[in-house]
C-alpha cells in the first residue's frame, strides 16, 4: 500500500515543521497537515466513521487554536540556537534509535499488519445485525455492546466543557 | 473577532442552514450509514461556528447564548442517561436495548440506538458550541 | 510492521515537543500529535486485508469486514481529544493574560 507510506511520511514531515516553526500560525497550519492526512489514512483503512469525525474535529480544533493565537501573540520567542541545541538533537536521535529497536522487539507479539485476531469482534460481526438491528456495526458497538464506554466519554466531554467555561469566566474575577 | 464583508456574511447565512440540515441527517441515519451522534453533533456545532465567525463575535457576546448551550449540553447527557436507565426501571439490565428492533435497514429500527444518537448529538454539539463561544467572546485586556 | 514503526515515530515526535519545547502552544501541539499517533496505531491494528468498512448493506451480509472494535474506541477518543485541547488552550490563554508570555521559564520565574 504505497499511498499509506506517502501519507505517513507527509504526516511526519508536517509534524516536524509544526514543532520547529518560529511562527505559531504556520505551526498550527502544519498541524492541519497531520490532521487531514490522518483523515485520508482513515479512508484508506476502511473507517468512514472515523474519517467523518476526524475531518470535522480537525477543522474545529484549528479554529480554536487560531482564535487563541489571534488573541495573544504569533511569535515564538523561545527558540534559541547554539551548542546546547545540537546536544539536544543528538541525544534525541540516540533515544529515538534505542526506542525504535526496543519497539521492534515488542511488536513481534502483535499479529502482522492486515491480519487482526478479531477474537472479540467475531461475534459482533456475526450477531450484530440480528441482536441490535443496526446496520452500522460501529454504532452497534458504541451504543449497545459497549454503552458504558460511551456514557463515560459523554461525562468526560461534559466535564471538559464545564472546565473551559469555568476557566474563562468573567464574573467574580479580579482581573 | 471582527465580522467579515457583506459577501461572506450572505454566503455564510445561506450555507449554514444546509450544514445544519446535513448534521441532522447524519445524526438520524447514524445506525444505517457512517456517522452517528458524535459526527453529527460536531457538524451542527460547525454550522453555528460558521455564522459567528462571519458575523463577528459582537452579536454572540450575550451571556444568554452560553447559558442556552449549557442547558442543551446538560439535557443531552440527561437523555442518554435516562435511556440507559430505562432498562433498570423496567427491572432488567442497565443499557438493555428493550425497544422493538424493527425491520433491518429501515430508519425506524435498532431500538434505542437512534434515540441515543440524538442525545449524544445534542450533547456534543452544545458542548463544542459552548467551548467555542466562550473562547470567541473572551476579551484580552492589557497585559500585566 | 513498517507502518507500526512509522506511527511510533510520529508519537515520539510529539513526545519530543512536549519535553523539549518551551512555548505553551508548542507543548499543546505536541500533545495533539501524540493523540493522533495513538489513533493511527489503533486504526492500523484493526485493518484486515481485503476487508470493507463494517457497515452492512442489503445483499452483502457475508462480506469480509475490518475490525469494528478499535474504530469504536477511536471514535469516542477523537471527540474527547478536541475537548481536552480546548481546555488546554483556554488555560494557556489565561496564563498569557496574567504573565504576558507563553514562555514557561518566564512563568516559573514570575511565580508568587
Amino acid at each position: 500500500m504505497i499511498e499509506l507510506y506517502l501519507l505517513l511520511i507527509l504526516m511526519i514531515l508536517g509534524a516536524i515543521i509544526a514543532l520547529e516553526s518560529r511562527n505559531l500560525l504556520s505551526a498550527i497550519i502544519s498541524l492541519g497537515i497531520v490532521g487531514f492526512g490522518l483523515t485520508l489514512i482513515f479512508l484508506v483503512l476502511q473507517a468512514p466513521d472515523l474519517a467523518i469525525v476526524q475531518i470535522v474535529v480537525e477543522t474545529l480544533s484549528l479554529i480554536i487554536l487560531i482564535a487563541a493565537i489571534l488573541k495573544t501573540t504569533r511569535e515564538d520567542t523561545t527558540e534559541e540556537w547554539g551548542a546546547k541545541k545540537i546536544f539536544l538533537y543528538l541525544g534525541g536521535l540516540a533515544f529515538l534509535v534505542i526506542f525504535l529497536i526496543s519497539v521492534k522487539g515488542a511488536l513481534k507479539f502483535l499479529p502482522p499488519f492486515g491480519e487482526p485476531l478479531m477474537r472479540m469482534a467475531g461475534p459482533y460481526l456475526k450477531l450484530g445485525l440480528e441482536k441490535t438491528g443496526a446496520a452500522n456495526l460501529v454504532a452497534a458497538v458504541i451504543l449497545d455492546f459497549r454503552g458504558y464506554d460511551t456514557l463515560g466519554e459523554a461525562a468526560v466531554l461534559f466535564t471538559a466543557a464545564m472546565g473551559v467555561i469555568a476557566v474563562l469566566r468573567k464574573i467574580g474575577r479580579k482581573n | 473577532m471582527k465580522g467579515m464583508t457583506l459577501i461572506v456574511k450572505t454566503i455564510a447565512r445561506l450555507i449554514s442552514g444546509l450544514i445544519f440540515l446535513y448534521g441532522i441527517y447524519i445524526v438520524l441515519h447514524g445506525h444505517l450509514t457512517p456517522g452517528g451522534g458524535f459526527a453529527g453533533g460536531i457538524i451542527i456545532a460547525g454550522a453555528f461556528v460558521l455564522l459567528i465567525l462571519s458575523e463577528g463575535s459582537k452579536k454572540a457576546s450575550s451571556e444568554i447564548k452560553k447559558q442556552r448551550a449549557s442547558v442543551g449540553e446538560s439535557s443531552g447527557i440527561f437523555i442518554f442517561w435516562l435511556l440507559a436507565m430505562l432498562g433498570l426501571f423496567t427491572g432488567s439490565l442497565f443499557f438493555l436495548n428493550l425497544l422493538p428492533k424493527g425491520k433491518a435497514y429501515h430508519l425506524f429500527s435498532a431500538g434505542i440506538i437512534p434515540l441515543c444518537n440524538i442525545g449524544i448529538g445534542l450533547e456534543v454539539g452544545a458542548a463544542l458550541f459552548a467551548i467555542f463561544i466562550t473562547l470567541a467572546v473572551l476579551k484580552t485586556g492589557e497585559k500585566k | 510492521m513498517i507502518y507500526y514503526l512509522l506511527s511510533m515515530l510520529l508519537f515520539l515526535i510529539g513526545l519530543y515537543g512536549v519535553l523539549v519545547k518551551r512555548n505553551l502552544i508548542k507543548i499543546i501541539i505536541g500533545l495533539v500529535l501524540m493523540e493522533y499517533a495513538t489513533f493511527l496505531f489503533l486504526a492500523l491494528v484493526g485493518y484486515k486485508k481485503g476487508g470493507t468498512a463494517p457497515i452492512i448493506t442489503k445483499g452483502f451480509e457475508k462480506a469480509v469486514f475490518v475490525d469494528p472494535l478499535p474504530q469504536a474506541l477511536v471514535l469516542t477518543a477523537i471527540v474527547i481529544g478536541l475537548a481536552t485541547t480546548a481546555l488546554l488552550v483556554s488555560i494557556a490563554v489565561r496564563i498569557y493574560q496574567r504573565y504576558g508570555t507563553f514562555d514557561i521559564r518566564e512563568i516559573r520565574r514570575l511565580k508568587g
